[in-house]
């Protein structure tokens, strides 16, 4: 078992973050994980991305060349890595922002609205939870309950009352694929 | 203990806390931010000191007079500020002074840029400063490796007396991995006899000082140090070798490059290529002997580096022309992909034919 | 232009002027990097009277790299490096470098303008004009510190940030004229 996940979108989107709950939920279950931000001015509102993997064997290198799975919040994130996913392999594209189709033959590909749902759930700045748990539906890299559990330890405790929200945002998300 | 899931800069820093260095002066500069920022919040809660130079110049002199005093310390730069300590670390080496300096390596030359490289290996094994002297050189290739590694880096520095380099790159600083700091006893060394803390007893003043007018002082100097730098090459060499046995080629790689290269291995063995991976984990003093294990029984060795060919003079001395030495690299932030390095075994590999 | 190394602008400066004496020459610097790494250089090119200009631009902190504290960075400010606000007994405190630069004999003019409000900008303009006209007319060394926001590593919105700016670093930092050859005739 290997996952390759690149997660991008513009810097503020949360992406990092989302990213660092994967490694971190996967880590909770005891599985060998590595988390690969971009870095340098390119996050001061252009676009950032982090490459995660998740492996029952040692991570050798921690940079992705062929994802298995891309989470795609912005157009230039779709158009920069969609076409290196690998057979087999799962787009994610937030169709809030992505008006465009994006398909192709040996992959999964499926536009969801990440920002719209996030928004009907009462905030939009969980949209990444959102797409987070639209993840793991998709590719069954770790469990709901390991993610909340990392979320309560990367959440700072005067942030706790934005628990059950998360929590929401991650069972909507985990409802959008099948 | 149960892991914890951190960034390769901020586990330096707190690997560092945990082997008792409670001094930390550095001066900001990207991929190694995290690192003093970590420093800035950790440190003074359990009663140590950070503080932020006016430049990197001034950073390593303040290292130079805390490590003078016998206290652990360390600093962090980052390419064009570790060209900056040189002169410091160059009079650190030359008083004998134990520390630990992490070089969290971004491309050159100049300003170059920000992202990771591995080109400053020159500067760190081959002395950046002037004069003979020697920095001892580890290269991490993981986060984990790169806590144990900066834990020994403070022992070793108090054993020979010596400064500490810990090469890292921009990748390994900004990663996040899961780690275990492992419980171990802080070695506390007696300094009383050298450094500058107080006539105590003594009838004589200690003194920290790398001046030697007289030149047969000087050249006496040279040879203690020389053979301090003996011995720490005769018990301290560090390495890994994957694959090695029968490898038709042998690559040799170092920090992030090297488990670039572990993902090459496999990649081959489908080709039906046998490879083979020496990683260096001292850089200094580099593990020449290991070549002669597999000189015989490969067909070629191939440097796999971050920069445009540096560590590949290291390997060619070891290899010492019994078989050729090809290298293969991308600089200024470009990292190689397990693709490039293929396709350019399979090109020594043709070569051979 | 020449890229100079972090805080080395006024000396590669001082070596363009003395190799084209009739060419224009300026240097922009920031805080770290005029008032930290590279304060020997500044303080001797004023002190040499090099017949430059010097744009200097102080927000308080490092931005390039990301929110550190800046020699400028105000008493009990937080930043990334003073996470608990900048402790003068441990960080010492900030620089008021148009005032140390105005106490060296050489320098011809020094201001501290400020751009957060449409009047300051238009006194920065007037000041910058008369830092270059300065030197058309081989007066010698003139600086403008220019007071600047940092939104982003401030924490803050633009608009947050001029109220900040007006309400703590002018205080720390009074806007005026420091030093004018032409004045003290
Ligand atoms: C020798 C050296 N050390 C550190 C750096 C990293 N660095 C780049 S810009 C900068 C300072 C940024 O602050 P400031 O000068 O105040 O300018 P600002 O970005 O706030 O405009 C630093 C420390 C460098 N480029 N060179």
């Amino acid at each position: 078992m290997k996952h390759e996940v690149i997660i991008a979108g513009f810097g503020g989107q949360g992406v990092m973050l989302m990213g660092q709950l994967l490694a971190y939920s996967s880590m909770l279950e005891d599985k060998n994980v590595s988390w690969l931000p971009s870095y340098g001015p390119e996050m001061r509102g252009g676009t950032a991305n982090c490459m995660v993997i998740v492996s029952d064997r040692q991570v050798a290198s921690p940079l992705i060349t062929a994802p298995s799975a891309l989470v795609a919040m912005n157009l230039p994130s779709l158009t920069k890595f969609a076409d290196s996913v690998k057979d087999g392999g799962v787009v994610l594209y937030n169709s809030s922002l992505i008006d465009e189709e994006y398909q192709r033959d040996g992959i999964t590909s499926i536009g969801l609205p990440f920002n719209d749902l996030a928004v009907e759930l009462g905030n939009a700045r969980v949209a990444n939870i959102v797409a987070l748990g639209s993840l793991l539906s998709a590719t069954d890299i770790c469990d709901k309950d390991s993610v909340i559990d990392s979320i309560k330890s990367v959440l700072p405790e005067r942030h706790h009352h934005l628990l059950p929200l998360n929590e929401k945002a991650l069972e909507k998300g985990l409802s959008l694929v099948n | 203990m149960a892991r914890k899931l951190m960034k390769g800069n901020e586990a330096i820093g707190e690997a560092a806390i945990k082997a008792g260095c409670h001094l930390f002066f550095g001066y900001p500069i990207t991929p190694q931010n995290e690192l003093p920022e970590y420093m800035s919040k950790r440190l003074p809660e359990i009663g140590g000191t950070f503080v932020q130079a006016e430049s990197e110049v001034a950073a390593i002199n303040m290292v130079y007079g805390a490590a003078g005093t016998g206290s652990r310390v360390m600093t962090s730069s980052s390419s064009p500020g570790i060209s900056l300590k040189q002169e410091g670390i160059s009079y650190i080496a030359g008083s004998e002074l134990p520390c630990v300096i992490v070089n969290i390596v971004r491309g050159g030359p100049g300003l170059g840029g920000i992202q990771p490289a591995q080109s400053d290996y020159f500067q760190s094994t081959k002395g950046g400063g002037h004069g003979d002297y020697k920095l001892i050189v580890l290269a991490p290739s993981t986060v984990q490796e790169m806590v144990d590694l900066v834990q020994e880096a403070f022992d070793l520095a108090d054993k020979y007396r010596n400064p500490v380099m810990i090469l890292g790159d921009g990748m390994l600083g900004q990663m996040m991995e899961p780690v275990e700091f492992k419980e171990r006893e802080i070695k506390k060394v007696d300094h009383s006899s050298w450094a500058t803390v107080g006539m105590g007893d003594r009838e004589k003043p200690n003194i920290v000082n790398s001046l030697y007018l007289d030149p047969q002082e000087l050249e006496d100097h040279n040879h203690k140090l020389q053979r301090k730098y003996d011995e720490i090459t005769a018990n301290e060499i560090r390495y890994e070798t994957y694959n090695c046995e029968n490898a038709e080629i042998i690559l040799i790689a170092y920090g992030t490059t090297a488990r670039i290269v572990q993902d090459v291995i496999p990649m081959a063995k489908e080709k039906g290529i046998k490879l083979g991976l020496i990683k260096p984990i001292t850089l200094w003093p580099f593990p020449y002997d290991v070549f002669n294990d597999y000189v015989d029984s490969t067909k070629a060795f191939l440097s796999v580096e971050m920069s445009m060919g540096q560590m590949v003079e290291d390997v060619k001395l070891a290899v010492n022309g019994k078989k050729p030495v090809h290298f293969y690299g991308r600089s200024g932030g470009m990292i190689p992909t397990p693709e490039g390095i293929l396709e350019n075994v399979i090109e020594v590999l043709g070569g051979l034919e | 232009m020449q890229e100079a190394a972090h805080g080395r602008a006024p000396a590669v400066a001082t070596g363009i002027k003395r190799a084209i004496p009739e060419s224009i020459v300026f240097t922009y610097q920031g805080d770290g990097d005029l008032a930290s790494i590279g304060t020997a250089e500044i303080i001797h090119a004023a002190a040499r009277n090099e017949n430059m200009t010097v744009i200097f631009v102080n927000n308080a902190i490092y931005g390039m790299t990301g929110g550190q504290m800046a020699p400028t960075t105000l008493p009990n400010q937080r930043t990334t490096t003073s996470p608990r606000g900048r402790d003068v007994s441990s960080a010492g405190n900030p620089l008021k470098m148009a005032e140390m630069l105005a106490t060296i004999d050489g320098p011809a003019y020094i201001e501290r303008t400020t751009v957060h409000n449409i009047k300051g900008i238009s006194r920065t303009k007037k000041a910058i004009q008369k830092a270059f006209q300065n030197q058309v007319d081989k007066k010698g060394f003139s600086l403008v510190e220019i007071l600047s926001t940092c939104p982003t590593n401030w924490g803050m919105t633009p608009v947050e940030s001029l109220s900040w700016l007006e309400d703590n670093m002018m205080e720390y930092f009074p806007l005026g004229v420091y030093k004018d050859i032409e004045e003290e005739k």
